[in-house]
């Protein structure tokens, strides 16, 4: 019988060995997990702390308060404002790229899809550092489009290949439905493709919020010194070596993230993201 | 309003879809376009809708030639395999969609959705109109894709292997209704389908179509009692193909030059060394499996290298057998020239 064959294996006395080598799994997974968090919040509260101490000699909320008051809060401001100015402008560049690349419409249209992942595929340092290169001659740099552009470098990616996805996974006979009873091509996407497509629309947003938050190579070499995102910030912060202002900036950084990628799940399907770097 | 199409032609790369098509779909008929997956049935279909544009012939509408004209101004709506219903709208808004396009008033298009609901039988389904498609079952969605295709009245009606998703008892009742839906309003009607059974019961006329090229057109009776080739024959009905000739005795006898076709219901099985009826083919052979079908048995008779269906009333036994055909049941074809030597 199928049915007593799974009671029978749970009942089986476990080995000694298999016991502590999942106690040590568990306990390198929280480490690896828990750890640095841990340091973070630590060193976040910690108002005087050092060597060789285990732990800070004083703790409070000092630097948590200064947040409050200082730039902090302003390159948080500034981070979201580049991050939503992104993803607009990368979904409003994506959707007819995807929908035309999707719809095998669009001349070249895999040609370009390889294009949108270029950027990716090289290590992103040199990438940026040429298109600094080049936005100083456009006199980019340093200014809020820049690094909406150069985000849009990495973002575009995102949202191009998710797009496409979403496209291809809507089919043809739903918008030939529309067409067949009347409706124009314009109106059919609008009232029948993009409505379908919107978890992608959300899901692709998701991720390129999240990228251009967190985003830091490329910011840093075009936007610097005028435009001070959070990592930017959390960076010069740890360079002179007030550790508990990158602390708590990287917890604060971590906000958004954490609740992006919540809704994420939500939105993202598997299928979106199989379908990456396929033509 | 006929629908007729001329010397139509369409190939995709090295395939040809269609190879020439010319054929009349009667004004207010029900017409069964029939054939194996890669006929081109389909092709054709889509050349009707405005799909596909053909590389050479012309599509009629009425008086009207309309294969340059985009899919928009046809007036052929088309209920598609898939439904295609839109899911992100509730029923009423998938009706109402093309009433609102062509500026129907508000209180019209209420009218005019719930009166279309009750054609398809849709109206008794609590709450229907707010509905949306994936609450519905496989046949409900399927009125509503058929509900949402003449709701805009229109004259031609194109259905795309509308039930090859539905299971066959649902599919055998859908099947009578489109029937008299399409009786009742009287629309110009073309139907695709794979499935000849399907074609025959449903359709004033069936075209049997074979390789891009139409085999044979009429009414389904017609079209099954004088099949014009082996492919049609072969394909309507349950039927057996041998390669055979009939001597002048009447005996049945193996032979490469000649092609003869019977359907199982026209076989006669007796026990071996009766004497066959007057007018008949016949050959000895062996029962060598019975299959029960409901109404009545299957039996499968081996004769020579081949194996023959032959339906009958009662259970045989296996064994030897001997199998009669009147010879107006049976279809002759010459190897050389596959044409209906009757």
């Amino acid at each position: 019988m199928a049915g007593s064959a799974t009671p029978n294996m749970r009942d089986r006395p476990r080995g000694l060995s298999t016991l502590v080598f999942r106690a040590a799994l568990v306990a390198v997974l929280l480490g690896a997990i828990v750890g640095p968090l841990a340091g973070l919040v630590l060193w976040s509260v910690a108002e005087r702390w050092h060597w060789p101490a285990m732990l800070p000699q004083q703790i409070g909320l000092k630097y948590w308060i200064r947040i409050t008051q200082g730039d902090l809060l302003t390159a948080l401001n500034r981070s979201v404002t580049i991050a939503t100015v992104t993803t607009v402008a990368a979904l409003v560049a994506a959707i007819p790229v995807s929908y035309g690349a999707a719809r095998a419409r669009l001349p070249l249209g895999p040609v370009l899809l390889m294009l949108f992942l270029l950027p990716q595929a090289f290590p992103q340092l040199p990438v940026f550092a040429s298109a600094t290169v080049l936005f100083y001659r456009w006199n980019l740099a340093g200014t809020f489009a820049g690094v909406v552009l150069i985000h849009m470098v990495g973002g575009l990616v995102y949202t191009v290949w998710t797009m496409t996805a979403v496209f291809r996974a809507i089919g043809e006979d739903v918008e030939e439905a529309a067409i067949n009873l009347g409706a124009s091509v314009t109106r059919t996407f609008f009232r029948i493709s993009l409505p379908l497509a919107f978890p992608g629309v959300v899901a692709s947003a998701i991720l390129v919020f999240i990228y251009s938050l967190d985003e830091f190579t490329g910011t840093l070499l075009v936007g610097a010194p005028y435009v001070t995102t959070l990592p930017v910030y959390m960076y010069t912060a740890s360079l002179g070596y007030e550790l508990q202002i990158a602390s708590v900036t990287a917890l604060v950084l971590m906000v958004p993230g954490v609740l992006l990628l919540v809704l994420l799940e939500r939105f993202l399907r598997a299928e979106y993201l199989a379908f990456f770097g396929r033509l | 309003m006929d629908v007729r199409v001329e010397g139509l032609i369409k190939r995709y790369g090295q395939v040809t879809a269609l190879d020439g098509v010319s054929q009349t779909f009667p004004a207010g008929a029900l017409t069964a376009v029939v054939g194996p997956s890669g006929c081109g049935k389909t092709t054709l279909l889509r050349c009707l809708a405005g799909f596909a544009t053909p590389d050479r012939g012309q599509v009629w509408m009425g008086d009207r030639n309309v294969t340059h004209l985009p899919p928009q101004s046809r007036g052929a709506a088309m209920v598609f395999q898939s439904y295609a219903l839109w899911p992100h709208m509730t029923v009423f808004e998938n009706l109402a969609f093309a009433l609102r396009l062509r500026k129907v008033p508000r209180r019209d298009i209420e009218r005019r959705v719930r009166e279309t609901l009750e054609l398809v039988e849709l109206d008794r389904v609590p709450d229907i109109e707010r509905r949306r498609p994936r609450q519905l079952s496989g046949g409900q969605q399927q009125r509503v894709a058929l509900a949402r295709a003449i709701v805009v009245r229109p004259q031609v009606l194109l259905l795309d292997e509308p039930l090859s998703n539905l299971d066959a008892k649902i599919r055998h009742r859908v099947r009578v209704e489109i029937r008299a839906l399409q009786r009742r309003t009287g629309i110009t009607a073309i139907y695709v389908t794979h499935d000849q059974e399907e074609a025959m019961s449903i359709a004033d006329m069936v075209v049997v179509m074979e390789g891009g090229r139409t085999a044979q057109a009429g009414r389904p009776e017609e079209v099954y009692a004088h099949p014009k080739s082996p492919f049609v024959a072969e394909f309507l009905g349950s039927t057996n193909v041998l390669a055979a000739v009939v001597d002048l005795d009447g005996r049945i006898l193996a032979s490469p030059g000649g092609t003869l076709i019977v359907r199982a219901e026209d076989i006669q099985l007796m026990p071996s060394g009766d004497i066959p009826p007057p007018g008949s083919a016949w050959a000895d052979g062996e029962v060598v499996d019975v299959l029960f079908l409901g109404a009545g048995y299957r039996a499968y008779v081996r004769i020579g290298d081949e194996v023959v269906m032959a339906d009958h009333r009662t259970s045989l036994p296996r064994g030897p057998v001997r199998m009669a055909i009147l010879r107006e049941k049976l279809f002759t074809f010459d190897r050389a020239t596959p044409q209906s030597n009757r």
